[in-house]
């Protein structure tokens, strides 16, 4: 979104090209995972609380967005601990934080589940859905469905996890790596760095985003991250299953798990016919090459999450042109 | 009910509104006339740089003044939920009368209802007012012309972002305040300084981005903006970079654009005073819409605001 709000793509020269991949937590939730988000929402004396992103994306049940207009309870929150003060000051009711996220959001949550469990809340919940960024760039990395020759990594996931990591992706699987800001000066350095590597040959790990990225990342998130979550199979839209990259409250903080206070079971949705999300999440296909894009899928009324998170590939194409 | 009507009398006394007849007796030389109406129910009552009061008042005055209309008088009805304090209605009606003077308007009719308890959220305003047409009979249109050159009086986004800060309780102390003022004798200098303004209009809700594009679609033209001339000030850009909010997108109550021959443009710059910028033009080309040349140099489509941004973490 970044780059189509800055306009970057039609200033670069011919034999650049950029393609977008799943860099949006928002984007990747299943189906799945917003179904039950959207029937735990419905059940009686419950405060869904989620990010404001969340909201309009649709799953097979509608959206959370749809079900509160059904007299849901659901509200937007800027921070989970605003979900943990909801719960404080609703003893009646259940409060659910829908986590959805990756590296950037899931310590500040960790966080608050440890803080829940000092104040000895009874009445909130964490239904995680947050992801782990690494998995997937391997999983794109190895696949080989996709030509990159390089990959611009995202900033703020890079904050809390470092540069390390990325070097096990340059080193396996020969791409240059380069970790960018979001303002349009951070991406245009990025892709130049990028490109410099490219052309000498060169797979490695570079930080352009110096003013906030460091080596080690913050290791006072990564051990709270640790303490409060493992990680566990998680289902990506457009992706499948990828093991080891979704995070699951460990036992100490079972009690917090929203899954196992409600135990929601969800048939899997069936994907909607034509909606392609899949292939663009993983820079396969464009938007423009999606038979619904500007017909049956807009943002007035989305069917896939690209097209309705604000960060979504299809959505910067809409809005932004391509 | 008659403690309620006391508290607009002692406010609002006029030869007009004294009469307390069932309607309001205006006489006026002028055939031409622009009326307009609005609704209000903003949430926080209160806020920094204004309240609903002050907001009703000034939505109404401004509205009229885009046509080039001089606001005269204004009627004022509202509805209040049982049990809202009369402090907190003696207040709103304060601002109220303090916003009209500074305007220059006359409340000269008005209507209260109350509704039980839930049936309202505290209290809502309606407000319609009356203007008449420049001496000239000469109203301003609601279609730009090809090379206008498009003027904005001052930075955007500062009253959505005061409202969204104190009504969710974010406690950022950014000292945003609303920009929410009457723009009538601002207006008015613009239209002694050209007579060849095309349309004017205040980018309220969908802010300048969405005003923009109603002009090029009712214009069958095209705007272009330069990021690099849209004037936001640094606290406020601030404060919707954290949120994931858009500036452009964002509800104003102190701004207007005028959209103007070019020739004329810097006139209308000095005419709205400090804080003005001339920020684009109208074109021929891409017919009904709006264009956002980025600092880089690139440029995009700006489109109007589809629903209500949503702030973001990701």
């Amino acid at each position: 979104m970044a780059i189509a709000k800055a306009g970057i793509k039609k200033l670069l020269p011919e034999g650049i090209e950029l393609i977008s991949g799943p860099g949006c937590p928002v984007c990747v939730t299943s189906q799945e995972d917003i179904d039950r988000a959207i029937k735990i929402a419905g059940v009686k004396d419950v405060i869904m609380a989620t990010f404001g992103d969340m909201m309009r994306v649709p799953g097979s049940l509608g959206s959370l967005e749809d079900i509160k207009r059904r007299g849901a309870d659901v509200r937007i929150v800027y921070s989970c601990i605003d979900a943990l003060d909801m719960a404080e000051k609703n003893p009646s009711k259940k409060v659910v934080f829908m986590g959805v996220g990756f590296e950037t959001t899931s310590p500040t949550v960790a966080a608050t589940v440890i803080e829940a469990k000092r104040r000895k809340a009874r009445n909130f919940f964490v239904l995680s859905d947050f992801k782990l960024i690494f998995p997937a760039l391997e999983a794109i990395a190895g696949s080989g469905r996709v030509g990159v020759d390089g990959f611009l990594c995202p900033g703020h996931v890079s904050v809390i996890t470092g540069s390390v990591p990325y070097e096990r992706i340059a080193k396996r699987y020969g791409k240059a790596c380069v970790i960018t800001g979001f303002d349009d000066a951070d991406i245009i350095k990025g892709i130049k760095r990028l490109v410099d590597q490219i052309q000498r040959n060169e797979s490695e790990v570079e930080i352009e985003y110096r003013r906030a990225v460091g080596k080690e990342g913050n290791v006072t998130a990564k051990k709270v991250l640790r303490a409060v979550f493992k990680p566990g199979p998680a289902r990506w839209r457009g992706l499948g299953k990828i093991e080891k990259s979704g995070l699951k409250l460990r036992k100490t903080y079972e009690r917090f798990d929203a899954e196992k206070e409600f135990k929601i079971k969800i048939p899997r949705p069936k994907p909607h016919k034509g909606c392609i999300c899949g292939d663009v999440l993983q820079g396969i296909k464009s938007p423009v090459d999606c038979k619904l894009f500007g017909k049956k899928c807009d943002p007035r009324s989305p069917v896939g999450p690209c097209m309705v998170s604000s960060e979504g590939t299809c959505a910067a194409y809409f809005k932004y042109g391509a | 009910m008659h403690e309620l009507i006391d508290v607009f009398r002692s406010k609002f006394s006029n030869r007009i509104l004294d009469e307390l007849s069932d309607a309001a007796e205006i006489r006026l030389r002028e055939d031409r006339l622009a009326f307009s109406t609005d609704s209000f129910v903003v949430k926080p009552l209160f806020f920094p740089g204004g309240d609903i009061g002050k907001l009703a008042v000034h939505g109404t005055v401004n509205d009229i003044s885009m046509k080039g209309a001089k606001p005269l008088f204004i009627s004022l009805a509202l509805i209040l939920e049982e049990g809202l304090e009369l402090s907190v209605l003696e207040r709103i009606v304060s601002s109220i009368k303090q916003a009209s003077r500074k305007a220059g308007v006359k409340v000269v009719t008005g209507d209260i209802k109350v509704v039980e308890k839930g049936a309202a959220d505290k209290i809502f305003i309606n407000t319609s007012g009356i203007g008449v047409i420049g001496h000239s009979g000469k109203s301003v249109g609601s279609r730009a012309r090809k090379g206008d050159s498009v003027v904005i009086n001052g930075g955007i986004a500062e009253h959505g972002m005061a409202i969204l800060n104190a009504r969710e309780g974010l406690g950022f102390e950014s000292g945003i305040r609303s920009d929410c003022r009457n723009l009538n004798f601002e207006v008015e200098r613009c239209l002694k300084a050209s007579r060849n303004i095309s349309v004017m209009r205040d980018p309220t809700r969908g802010g300048l981005a969405t005003a923009l594009n109603e002009i090029a679609s009712a214009s069958n033209l095209g705007i272009e903006i330069h990021e690099k001339d849209i004037p936001v000030k640094p606290g406020v850009k601030r404060l919707c970079d954290v949120l994931g909010l858009d500036p452009l997108y964002i509800a104003n109550e102190g701004k207007f654009v005028c959209f103007v021959k070019e020739k004329d443009a810097p006139k209308i710059e000095r005419s709205m005073g400090r804080g003005a910028r001339i920020i684009g033009k109208v074109t021929s080309a891409h017919k009904k819409e709006v264009r956002l040349r980025t600092r880089i140099g690139s440029s995009r489509i700006l489109p109007a605001l589809e629903s209500d941004q949503l702030p973001r973490i990701c």
